[in-house]
């Protein structure tokens, strides 16, 4: 329509609509990405973001509205049409195949092929190879996967997409489970990229990430897009503003409880190869967070305390007594919990309903005469939704179905039922956004106000100094250092993330 | 806009009732073909020809559902009936000898348990190994030879009347009421479903996953043992050969009911129309006069559409 000099937009949305049962997913959302620009959606959690991403994707089929790709109207999308058109997405949660090797994985299936039909080994690396070498990456293409970190299997992700002949790559909270250092690494590819004539779709929460790599930005929130900015015009709080519709004046709650006596307190912790001589304790009310890189043995200290997986020797106390943690269950009932960092994973049972993943550790409580009192159950756990604000249709509804943030509340609301004394948290806000982060910011200041020590292992360290009173640090299986709250900086803890060395 | 609300109200009605649904088709064309079909007596024979199968499907979906599966029912039935029958036949004690051979498949049901358990063996690999054990054990303990003479008192589980109902089929319903109690009413029930769902979730949430596992195991197992003494009773005979391919036929009605292979998924009155299905699908061939050679293979085919609807239905809601 416009006669400009500028080249068709590489992909452009017009008047999508998408509606599931009960819910308007999308409403006429129209957006368009440049070539060679970083195009960022920013939204909470059922803003209709990855509805977005499966449109594209020809996932869902929009059930109104139309896609461009350089000015042609795309018809009946379908995965294998969008992804012959350049379409390429690189998923938050990462599937490579472990066992195959980087090449193996990069032309999955679409090994070259020789003219009697077997696979052309020598050309599938050498392929592979070039491509990795031009990324400046120093890996032998018949390295297994395995061997990789989770960001440099996001860069395979990258060249893989980019051997498609990618032209415009979608990218679903690429940082959401690396570290600061390969976030750097992962930034400078997607520089590359955009350098190459490749438009990006960049979905993140992160407000930094917005400012530093984005073009363009588009805020969606329940469905509809609320705007769409160059990056440079808008600022951080304008961004947040629009996301949740509201002024948010503090990222984070301010927490008002002042830390009482040693509730847990764990001395000389070992677990040969994995961590060594942790001793550290906790108050109640209190916030203790775990800083450090990914892989510095945190999580694994805490699992043991819960009981997920045993320990070599040390003494794990609790209220002044020693404790003994053989299975989940011992720490459960005296009182310590954990809301595992993998939500999937460990944290639901994801075809089974929200109801009775909120019931499953309780349901000795609604036992009558050996049988459950579904009645007391349903009521508990519609207080729990109300409470914690989760967003689901019914309690009915498969907990798989919901998103990110409210999957979390759900792991949180089924402890709280519990009344934990102890509440570990492993990277609490992993995946979630700004509006739903800060709902369990709130959380967990309400709980320290009714004595729960809170225990938060997070590599996020805006959200340690934001909320923690202290915070201790890991690194290669030891504590490198501790922190009191009034010292807090993230350069001043980042020191003994990565010092010693 | 509308016709997209009644459209997804018709995937999701089949999502629900699919199964049920293609059961009243069945036994209309059925009823329709076949003027014997419909008549009291014949669906009295059906009602009881599902019984063995429908309990032991009992047992097979809790272990579906909790992710496992049991492969051995089909010769613990064998087991325990046939040494049931040996006491009663011995004894002439029809009490003794029915909590025997219940005794002897929970028995069963607790090695597939403890082999799994403590082990950690696959349960297809556990319950193979059962099979076969328990297999040998019956033609062992009886030499191979049918044992007869079992006397009324024993035989009235397997043939007996109260009022006008067969005595084999209320002891399955109290089987489905029990094991629909076990899954909806109960704790177990719950983190049965739990641990088929996601074990390490379950783990996470304090559930004990081996008692759960077990538990299941020494179900089915008891299930087995029920489903033993009633086929002998209602044949009059220890058969040792008896029971063969059972197995199969539980975990089809299973899955034919909507159990999910995969675990966490599945409800008792589904499995009642899988059995019914493969039910009343052998019993009117029965009255058309197919071999039993050609209903194998009718019985395949229909369970492969039944599968492939119900899938078909499942991603279409999704």
């Amino acid at each position: 329509m416009k006669e400009k000099e500028s080249a068709d937009p590489a992909l452009e949305l017009k008047h999508i609509s998408k509606s599931f049962p009960g819910v308007k997913a999308l409403d006429d959302v129209s957006f368009s990405v440049e070539q060679g620009k970083v195009h960022v959606l920013v939204g909470e959690n059922g803003a209709g973001k990855s509805t977005i991403i499966k449109i594209i994707n020809g996932i869902y089929s929009a059930d109104e509205g139309e896609i461009y790709m350089f000015g042609e109207l795309i018809g009946h999308a379908t995965p294998k049409l969008m992804r012959g058109k350049g379409i390429a997405t690189i998923h938050q949660e990462l599937s490579p195949v472990k066992d195959l090797t980087i090449g193996e994985n990069i032309f999955l299936g679409r090994e070259p092929l020789k003219k009697s039909k077997f696979i052309n080994w020598k050309k599938l690396y050498d392929d592979a190879q070039q491509l990795i070498d031009d990324f400046g990456f120093t890996y032998k293409a018949k390295t297994k996967m395995r061997e990789l970190t989770v960001s440099d299997m996001q860069i395979i992700e990258i060249i893989k997409a980019v051997s498609m002949n990618a032209k415009v790559v979608i990218m679903d909270e690429p940082t959401s489970s690396i570290t600061e250092g390969e976030v750097r690494t992962l930034f400078q590819q997607v520089n590359r990229l955009r350098d190459s004539g490749i438009s990006i779709i960049y979905i993140t929460h992160k407000m930094d990430e917005i400012m530093e790599i984005g073009d363009d930005a588009s805020i969606l929130r329940d469905g509809e897009l609320i705007s769409t900015h160059k990056v440079e015009d808008l600022t951080k709080d304008q961004i947040i503003a629009k996301m949740v519709g509201r002024e948010m004046t503090d990222v984070y709650p301010k927490k008002t409880q002042v830390p009482g006596k040693v509730i847990l307190e764990i001395k000389n912790l070992n677990k040969a190869g994995i961590f060594q001589d942790i001793s550290l304790s906790l108050r109640t009310g209190e916030i203790l967070g775990l800083a450090g890189l990914v892989g510095a043995g945190r999580t694994e200290v805490f699992r043991t305390v819960f009981g997920l997986d045993p320990y070599d020797s040390g003494e794990i106390l609790y209220e002044g007594k020693s404790l003994t943690v053989k299975k989940t269950k011992d720490a459960i009932s005296a009182g310590i919990m954990m809301v595992s960092e993998d939500r999937k994973g460990e944290g639901l049972v994801l075809c089974r309903s929200v109801e009775e993943n909120i019931g499953l550790p309780n349901l000795s409580r609604y036992i009558r005469l050996h049988f459950l009192n579904k009645k007391e159950e349903k009521k508990e756990s519609i207080e729990m939704k109300e409470a914690l604000n989760i967003k689901t249709p019914t309690l009915e509804t498969p907990s798989g179905s919901l998103s990110g943030g409210n999957q979390q509340k759900i792991v949180i609301a089924k402890w709280l039922l519990h009344h934990p004394k102890v509440l570990i948290m492993d990277e609490p806000t992993r995946g979630i956004d700004v509006g739903a982060k800060y709902e369990i910011y709130k959380i967990m200041c309400d709980l320290t106000k009714q004595g729960v020590g809170i225990i938060m292992i997070s590599s996020d360290l805006p959200e340690i100094i934001g909320i923690c009173d202290r915070a201790i640090i890991m690194s290669e299986g030891q504590i490198k250092g501790e922190v009191p709250r009034a010292e807090f900086s993230q350069e001043y803890i980042m020191s003994f993330a990565v010092g010693g060395k | 806009m509308k016709e997209n609300t009644k459209k997804f109200n018709l995937a999701n009605f089949y999502s629900k009732y699919g199964i049920f649904l293609l059961f009243v088709l069945m036994f209309l064309v059925m009823s329709i073909t076949n003027k014997n079909f419909l008549s009291g007596v014949n669906i009295t024979n059906i009602s009881k020809q599902i019984v063995v199968i429908t309990i032991l499907a009992c047992g097979e979906q809790l272990m579906i559902i909790a992710g496992l599966i049991d492969l051995s029912v089909g010769s613990v039935l064998a087991l325990s009936g046939c040494i049931a029958a040996s006491v009663v036949a011995n004894t002439a004690n029809a009490p003794v000898a029915i909590i025997i051979g219940l005794i002897v498949g929970l028995f069963c049901g607790a090695i597939n348990g403890g082999i799994l358990v403590v082990f950690e063996i696959p349960p297809f690999i556990t319950t193979l190994a059962t099979m076969m054990m328990a297999r040998g054990a019956v033609f062992v303990f009886t030499d191979g030879v049918p044992i007869s003479q079992l006397g009324k008192q024993f035989t009235w589980v397997g043939q007996g009347y109260i009022g006008p109902l067969p005595v084999p089929v209320l002891i399955m319903v109290v089987a489905l009421a029990i094991t629909w109690v076990i899954l909806n009413q109960t704790r177990t029930g719950r983190y049965i479903y739990a641990v088929g769902g996601n074990q390490d979730a379950a783990n996470a949430s304090g559930v004990t996953i081996r008692s759960i596992k077990f538990f299941v195991c020494a179900f089915s197992g008891l299930m087995a043992g029920l489903a033993g003494v009633i086929l002998m009773a209602r044949m009059n005979s220890g058969q040792p050969i008896a029971g063969e391919t059972y197995e199969m036929d539980a975990i089809t009605a299973v899955i034919v009911g909507g159990t999910s292979m995969s675990g966490g998924i599945g409800n008792i009155p589904g499995t009642i129309i899988g059995s019914c299905i493969i039910g009343i699908i052998k019993n009117f061939m029965n009255l058309q006069n197919i071999s039993s050679y050609w209903q194998k293979i009718v019985q395949g085919i229909i369970v492969c559409i039944a599968v492939i609807i119900d899938v078909r239905v499942r991603k279409s809601k999704s």
